[in-house]
């Protein structure tokens, strides 16, 4: 006697369907991190991980203790919400070994236009140069400004 | 400052297209799967029995294109690899994350299983008959069970009817689930729309009889059997159907955005009198709509010998496909030629041997072919009446 009389090759790719997402659950159940879901949508271990990850930023309260006099004339200027990093770049090294890590000027040519050269999608308000009017000679940028305070000279608020 | 390929006021992220031609060809792809299961279901579900010669043939066409659709996904969105992470850790409030599921679901829950009960009494009988790698091949798909007693076929007569009946709303799903993914942009006035799913299915209609009717007259042709006009005829008059409320419904939105005039229609009438004035106005309504309606409805409305109608058909058939994958375009490209601002507007350059290029897309759109050449002689979609009249015939 046939299991099923006649609809038989139902049961029989009803149990091919069957393996199938038997075997989709095996292999989700081995790829998928154990830790995935536990805090939202991701591997809830990254945190762990990311966070064991060195630390590339000082923070600007570590260029304080020894640069306060900077610190000092940058918060007088218009530069004042900007923090040392953000063009000095990552100084976590150098705050950990002041002697041995010099840290590497950086190079205002390509440095400040980064968001000073125009860009119509920035507010009006915001100082914008279109760079070959505003500099035909080349000069670097800190022959006139002082990047700490660049309007600082110029009779207007530094 | 002047950018080439802008004019007016772009944001910076509008300047370039982030969805390209691959993007225009997927949901052309989906809408010819859905349209040519529906007509499969004519016969099956609503009893048409007119259609019945191009009913194998209908689902064959739809899983060949059903293979190639996720192919121009994988290939604008790189990393294929991962594309098994949608099925691993599903992200259920992502409409396009859920892709996977509904198309493997249309995939392996309508259209594999239709077709294997369909063509299972076949399969069988080639298991027995055939020799080499073929004997083996039928042997797998019949999976063991070689009973083809009218009882067992009648139980896979009731069984395929289900599936069918399940099918309809899935491939309605399928392909209104593209129309969603644009419709539900609301960020995008070109796109958002709740008519759009709706037209989306009823394009998708269109181009998918307008395909199979091709297929089918192509097939005849070159299998040396005579077409079966009642047939033709019948696939026809739904084309016409479909057709006359696909284009009362991309009417209705374009009169209901016209008295509307939102803050964004200056700007979307400007695009639509100059970028897009070929592709929409001259292709898409003109030649790919109006034209074609007024063929089928001229076949409706004078008697036509038999050979004028083929042709009259078969010209109509090939405008409604170029007219619906004008369609297509103006959607996904139409839509993100304007800026945001509506002060501006961009220019799409496509490559052509590129990732996103041409050539992929006229390769995807090709694929499907091959692919159904295969199918078809693995599995001949042809009653036996003329599939024995062909091979006496060459």
């Amino acid at each position: 006697m046939k299991p099923f009389g006649e609809a038989g090759h139902l049961l029989r790719v009803a149990l091919v369907y069957a393996l199938g997402v038997a075997l989709f659950l095996i292999v989700r159940a081995i790829l998928v991190p154990h830790s995935f879901g536990e805090f939202g949508y991701y591997r809830g271990r990254a945190i762990a991980q990311v966070a064991a990850l060195p630390m590339h930023f000082a923070g600007h309260q570590a260029c304080r203790s020894c640069h306060a006099d900077v610190v000092a004339l940058k918060r007088s200027g218009v530069h004042a919400g900007l923090h040392c990093e953000a063009c000095h770049g990552p100084q976590a090294a150098h705050v950990a070994n002041p002697a041995a890590v010099r840290p590497v000027l950086p190079r205002v040519a390509t440095l400040c236009i980064r968001c000073h050269a125009y860009n119509p999608a920035r507010p009006h308000s915001f100082p914008q140069i279109v760079v070959k009017q505003h500099d035909p000679g080349g000069l670097a940028c800190n022959t006139c400004h002082q990047p700490h305070s660049p309007l600082q000279g110029f009779g207007k608020k530094t | 400052m002047t950018m080439p390929a802008v004019q007016g006021y772009m944001y910076p992220n509008e300047r370039e297209l982030a969805w390209s031609i691959l993007i225009v060809i997927y949901p052309y792809i989906t809408g010819l799967v859905a349209g040519a299961f529906i007509l499969a279901s004519l016969e099956r579900v609503f009893h048409v029995e007119a259609v019945k010669p191009t009913y194998r043939l209908a689902l064959l066409t739809a899983l060949a294109f059903l293979l190639v659709a996720p192919l121009p996904l994988q290939l604008h969105l790189g990393h294929p690899e991962r594309s098994i992470e949608m099925y691993l850790t599903p992200h259920r409030t992502s409409a396009m994350a859920m892709f996977g599921f509904v198309y493997l679901w249309y995939l392996m829950a309508v259209l594999v299983l239709e077709i294997w009960l369909d063509f299972r009494a076949d399969i069988v009988r080639a298991a027995l008959a055939e020799r080499g790698w073929r004997r083996w091949f039928y042997r797998v798909l019949t999976l063991g069970s070689y009973n083809i007693s009218p009882r067992a076929l009648a139980i896979d007569e009731r069984a395929g009817y289900i599936v069918t009946v399940v099918g309809i709303p899935s491939a309605l799903l399928l392909h209104g689930y593209v129309g969603f993914i644009f419709g539900s942009v609301k960020a995008n006035p070109w796109w958002s729309s709740p008519l759009m799913p709706v037209v989306f299915i009823f394009s998708a209609m269109v181009s998918g009889i307008a395909a199979v009717l091709l297929i089918y007259m192509f097939t005849s042709w070159r299998r040396r059997c005579p077409i079966d006009m009642r047939c033709l005829d019948s696939i026809a008059r739904y084309l016409l159907y479909t057709f006359l409320i696909d284009f009362s419904l991309e009417m209705l939105d374009l009169v209901h955005r016209i008295y509307e005039a939102d803050e964004s229609f200056r700007s979307l009438d400007f695009m639509l009198h100059t970028k897009l004035y070929l592709s929409q106005v001259v292709i898409q309504i003109y030649i790919g709509t109006l034209v074609p309606l007024a063929l089928l409805a001229l076949t409706q409305i004078v008697s036509l010998g038999v050979r004028h109608r083929k042709r009259i058909y078969a010209l109509a058939a090939s405008l409604a496909l170029v007219g619906i994958f004008a369609m297509r375009w103006n959607v996904v490209i139409g839509g993100q030629l304007f800026s945001k601002s509506f002060l501006g507007y961009t220019t799409y350059k496509i490559g052509f041997v590129t990732r996103e290029g041409l050539l992929p897309a006229i390769v995807l759109m090709l694929l499907p072919i091959p692919i159904l050449w295969v199918l078809v002689k693995l599995l001949p979609p042809w009653p036996a009446d003329t599939a024995a009249g062909a091979s006496a015939a060459s």
